[in-house]
């Protein structure tokens, strides 16, 4: 790594067992690589739920494999927590240290932490789906808590005083008789080397207790970000490395028929090497390997382009998997038909969508001794080890996969390993060291997009407006939070088929996968839209007609809040000022987010004006990187909503940059309120997704309030609009 | 075709023999180790390359090494002086304007010519000349805080 080490204060590196002696280690042995001190084992429960089948660990090789998280308090009296989490830009390398802080009542600089080092960290299934903090909270508090409670036993043995006289302090046992008798953590662990397990939650602090969680210190990585220091997988460099460009097929499922590499060989340094399908030029820089690779010939012969992105959405239903039921299924459809005054069949569409990450995927490989080193971008680092040691016919143990230690972001899109891969078979070919940098157009390419997904819904009201009848079919879209938090007594909810890679043969032309959100932000498009045209049908305000069909407290309270600081006036809609709501659920957390937009009728360009979010997401553990995630994400889902779309021939992907694929830009900023409800009471839930769902229907809602054109398909591009305005004319 | 070329590096006199084709990028990344410059597109769309070149901001993935010859070029590793921060950097810390920091270099470099020629730029002046940078985590408003921030430090008398 070329980065020297100035100005990296923030980010200690703390003093790591070797690769070596961890390999294929007993407990004992794993004990004595950390030294004396407190170790905490622990599990992260519940996890697994959460994960694709495709995901799920396989073999552990040789780790001990009754925990998959652990601290440790050294002699020193640091602290190391250790995780298979990555730092994405979320902040996890910021908030995960809080929770051990506060409950070990060191100072936050004495904590260290290692992120998706597969050598030293337990097996984690990687960072998505906003559950670092939800799933990791509790235990990482309960077992720096349980360290706590080791040190305050050890302290009372060695003071002779009885444990309830002890108190914790910023790094020591302090006897509250006589506040002088202060031992420090690293006294007390020396020379000990004490193992514990933690089977049962300890006593975690009280919130009226706290003085880390709920802070917002500054970022452990802000520094290096503003400096040009923070390394990404790309920015390695390992002496000797070769930088390697690949030939890509024109289309997925494309057969190479011939191919010239003449071309290639004429420029000086450039090496044409081949592996089976991997056709590759290495050179000791990365735009002469380009120039390189681009003069290679080759002829394909092409897959049939069907469908593509107008015909898929027929293709989606007609050739759906079954569907599975999701959440509660009550009363009787027919009865809920009989009883409704007015009836609503509508159908939603989204498109594909793609991560744009604005680094691409990145590997950097090395081989050595049968060991491979990878430094990857990746979301899931003990996933892309499996996948390389698999490639590579290597047992697990054999790969070891760092962190760079930054990831240009992920959004869901850097779960596979396909680069990393790529990096190490070359590695293995050309005996030196290898690093692939994905172009933008790689990048799209090989995207796992958010599917393109259609719903259904049929639904009813009686003349209260009350509803009567709610029939939400989703296809292709998954059923993360497909049933409705409204209170309707006939209701059935079912998807077919699901946000995952896992998919019949033949139903997506190319990957799909986790996306911000996934499943959730197409849901909650259709479900809230269908909100909004029932309540413009019984003539009601869009929040009036929601908190009437309404009990859940915690979904008013949002509600409220974000009505509140926007000042929502009630009015029927259309009324012409362009203002909309909606509400979602979504990985335990609760978001009320309003908007106001201006339409173009000339162009049908949206403007969006103002956004109010409000969350919540129980108990806050850094307020500050809580905004960024909600800012992040209202900004981020305005490009869903209005503009990006992927567009397709079969498995021909047609974008290949930012040209036609448009992302939200500077210009588009609307004014961004958030509000964090404060819940203290509530555990932990996920904060780094919920506010994106909201966006597609909020401003679907907002220029239906403005222009009275009803959009069922996302994006709502400018020429989308026209059409609906037209419609209404 | 190979050419020495002779610019300065943050600062600092730096020769090069290379072809003068290659791209400012990837002479800053791959020759002199230079990795704060980041590749996002190499299309001259997200901004995640910019540089300096004298007091302008640059896309030196469409710029030719051979185009800077005699000229001051400035990365990001050459914005703090010995060991503090410019003040556009500090803004960046103090209002978080970054999650995964891939478009951070740019940013930073592209927001520096804006206060260079304009120092008291109004909002809509900062979104449109920042309106090519790319930033997907969605930092945004914390980047057009940052850069008020920055600019109105600048004016105090500071750097």
């Amino acid at each position: 790594m070329i980065a020297d080490d100035n100005g990296r204060a923030d980010l200690r590196t703390p003093d790591l067992p070797t690769s070596e002696g961890l390999t294929g280690v007993t407990r004992r042995d794993f004990l004595k690589v950390f030294g004396a001190g407190i170790t905490v084992f622990f599990t992260i429960d519940g996890l697994l739920a959460f994960q694709e089948p495709g995901r799920l660990p396989q073999g552990r090789g040789g780790y001990p494999t009754d925990f998959n998280a652990y601290l440790h308090v050294g002699v020193d009296g640091r602290v190391q927590c250790f995780t298979g989490k990555v730092e994405l830009g979320q902040g996890a390398m910021t908030a995960l240290p809080q929770l051990i802080a506060e409950e070990l009542d060191v100072a936050l600089d004495k904590v260290d932490i290692t992120l998706g080092d597969t050598d030293v960290c337990p097996t984690d299934m990687g960072t998505f789906g906003s559950l670092t903090i939800r799933m990791f909270g509790p235990p990482f508090r309960a077992a720096a808590a349980d360290a706590r409670l080791v040190l305050l036993q050890l302290a009372a043995e060695r003071l002779k005083v009885p444990i309830d006289r002890l108190k914790t302090e910023n790094g020591a046992v302090i006897d509250t008789a006589q506040p002088k008798v202060r031992v420090s953590y690293g006294e007390l662990t020396q020379g000990k080397t004490i193992e514990r397990h933690l089977d049962k939650r300890a006593e975690v602090k009280r919130p009226s207790d706290f003085k880390v969680i709920g802070t917002s210190p500054k970022r452990r990585d802000i520094q290096d970000k503003v400096t040009g220091r923070a390394t990404y997988a790309g920015d390695i460099i390992v002496p000797g490395m070769l930088h390697a460009k690949i030939v890509r097929p024109p289309a997925h499922g494309a057969k190479l028929k011939s191919i010239d590499t003449t071309g290639a060989e004429k420029i000086a340094g450039a090496q044409v090497v081949r592996d089976g399908d991997l056709i590759a030029v290495v050179h000791a820089h990365p735009d002469e390997a380009e120039q390189a690779r681009d003069a290679i010939k080759a002829d394909w012969e092409m897959p049939p382009a069907t469908p593509d992105d107008e015909t898929i959405f027929e293709h989606l239903v007609k050739n759906a998997p079954r569907g599975q039921a999701v959440g509660p299924q009550a009363g009787d459809l027919a009865e809920g038909a009989r009883i409704s005054t007015s009836a609503f069949d509508s159908t939603f569409l989204n498109a594909y969508v793609a991560h744009s990450p604005i680094e691409t995927h990145s590997a950097t490989a090395k081989i050595e001794n049968d060991r491979v080193t990878v430094w990857a971008s990746t979301q899931s680092p003990f996933g892309v080890r499996n996948e390389v040691s698999r490639a590579l016919g290597l047992k697990a143990e054999q790969v070891h996969v760092m962190m760079p230690p930054y990831v240009g972001g992920g959004f869901g899109g850097k779960t596979g390993g396909r680069q990393a891969v790529e990096a190490a078979r070359l590695a293995r070919l050309t005996g030196k060291p290898v690093q692939v940098v994905w172009s933008r157009a790689e990048e799209f390419f090989y995207d796992t997009f958010r599917p393109a997904a259609v719903v259904k819904i049929k639904s009813g009201i009686d003349g209260a407006g009350k509803l009567t009848l709610w029939d939400f079919t989703v296809y292709a879209g998954g059923d993360r939070n497909a049933e409705t938090f409204y209170d309707v007594p006939h209701v059935r909810t079912m998807a077919h088929g699901g946000w995952s890679g896992q998919q019949p043969a033949g139903y997506h032309p190319f990957g799909v996968g986790p996306w911000r959100a996934p499943s959730v932000n197409t849901n909650t498009f259709a479900r809230e839209s269908q909100m909004d045209i029932m309540a413009a049908k019984a003539g009601l305000d869009p929040v009036e007609f929601r908190r009437k069909n309404l009990s859940d407290k915690r979904m008013l309270r949002v509600l409220d809040a974000a009505a509140e600081r926007f000042k929502w006036s009630p009015g029927k809609a259309p009324s012409g000022r362009g203002v909309g709501v909606a509400l979602a659920i979504y990985s335990g957390s609760y978001v009320a987010t309003m908007a106001e937009v201006a339409v173009d009728r000339k162009t049908g360009r949206v403007t969006v004006k103002r956004i109010v979010c409000a969350e919540e997401i129980g108990l806050v553990v850094n307020p500050e990187g809580t905004r960024q995630q909600i800012e992040g994400s209202l900004t981020m889902g305005m490009g869903y909503a209005l503009t990006e779309e992927v567009h397709f021939k079969g498995s021909q992907v047609l974008e290949t940059g930012f040209e036609t694929y448009e992302v939200p830009h500077f210009s588009w900023l609307p004014k961004i309120e958030t509000i964090i409800i404060d819940a203290k009471e509530l555990p932990a839930s996920g904060g780094g997704e919920p506010p994106i769902v909201g966006m597609g229907a909020v401003l679907a809602n907002a220029i239906f309030d403005a222009t009275g054109a009803r959009l069922y398909r996302l994006p709502m591009t400018p020429a989308r609009v026209l059409a609906g305005m037209k419609k209404t004319t | 075709m190979m050419q020495t070329v002779s610019f300065t590096l943050n600062g600092k006199p730096t020769r090069v023999t290379v072809n003068g084709e290659r791209k400012l990028l990837w002479v800053l990344r791959s020759d002199l180790g230079l990795t704060g410059t980041k590749f996002g597109c190499g299309a001259s769309l997200c901004g995640a390359c910019t540089v300096l070149v004298g007091r302008e901001a640059v896309r030196s993935c469409q710029t030719a090494i051979k185009d800077v010859a005699g000229k001051q070029v400035t990365t990001i590793e050459g914005l703090a002086r010995s060991g503090k921060l410019h003040p556009l950097q500090e803004a960046f810390v103090s209002h978080n304007a970054a999650q995964c920091g891939f478009c951070t270099s740019g940013m930073i470099l592209s927001a520096h010519a804006l206060l260079a020629k304009n120092p008291s730029p109004t909002e809509k002046q900062i979104l449109e000349h920042m309106e090519e940078n790319l930033c997907r985590c969605g930092s945004h408003m914390r980047i057009v805080a940052a850069i008020q921030g920055a600019a109105r430090q600048m004016k105090g008398g500071r750097s």
